[in-house]
């Protein structure tokens, strides 16, 4: 079984982007709104994967 | 007072049978977007189905762990073994097979093992999403 040895940001990344395409499936009526929800989702999760990574780099000088 | 039993068999005629959503919900846990299939919903279907799969594959690449449903030294740990149980097996199939193959790894220190242990977890959960999805467009409340 292969090992998979991925970075913070791959992982976060690849975490995002499948949540993101269920919460907007699940959570929306229309296929606009799912489309446009699970990108909003996944916009979030990117502002806030570099918003916190910035922060906890400039934390630690 | 009259309407009281009027509402009450209105309530009953809304309700929807049993039938219409069991089959569907737990084929869905079974396997993640076969209820959406089910319903003839198969493009949200294969999207699930890809979104969850993939999800709980990486957390196997990654060697994460599955929690064990076992009293811990403290409250807090003992709930995180059981809710970690319980997201580990809502995951359906996938859980049961990697589990009956003898995948066990332990807990251990790393950030990628971490990831694993989270991607695992957030498959369960995401699956439970799309269950209850399931429920609803089963019982009519959504399309």
């Amino acid at each position: 079984m292969p090992k998979l040895n991925l970075s913070h940001f791959e992982a976060a990344f690849l975490f995002s982007l499948f949540v993101s395409v269920v919460m907007g499936i699940t959570t929306k009526k229309t296929n606009p709104d799912r489309l446009h929800y699970g990108a909003y989702c996944f916009g979030c999760f990117m502002l806030a994967l570099f918003a916190i990574g910035w922060a906890m780099k400039l934390g630690h000088g | 007072m009259a309407a009281q039993p009027q509402s009450a068999s209105s309530a009953n005629e809304a309700s929807p049978a049993i039938n219409a959503w069991l089959l569907p919900v737990l084929a869905a846990w079974l396997i993640p977007g076969a209820g959406h299939f089910l319903l003839k919903k198969t493009g949200r279907g294969a999207l699930i189905f890809a979104s969850v799969f993939l999800m709980f594959l990486f957390g196997i690449f990654m060697r994460g762990m599955m929690f064990t449903p076992e009293k811990g030294a403290d409250y807090l740990s003992s709930l995180i073994n059981y809710g970690g149980f319980i997201c580990n097996l809502a995951a359906g199939a996938m859980y049961l097979l990697t589990t009956m193959f003898g995948y066990a790894q332990p807990d251990m220190p790393g950030d990628v093992h971490d990831y694993g242990t989270k991607f695992l977890v957030t498959a369960g959960l995401l699956n439970i999403l799309a269950m209850v999805d399931t429920w609803e467009i089963g019982t009519g409340k959504k399309d």
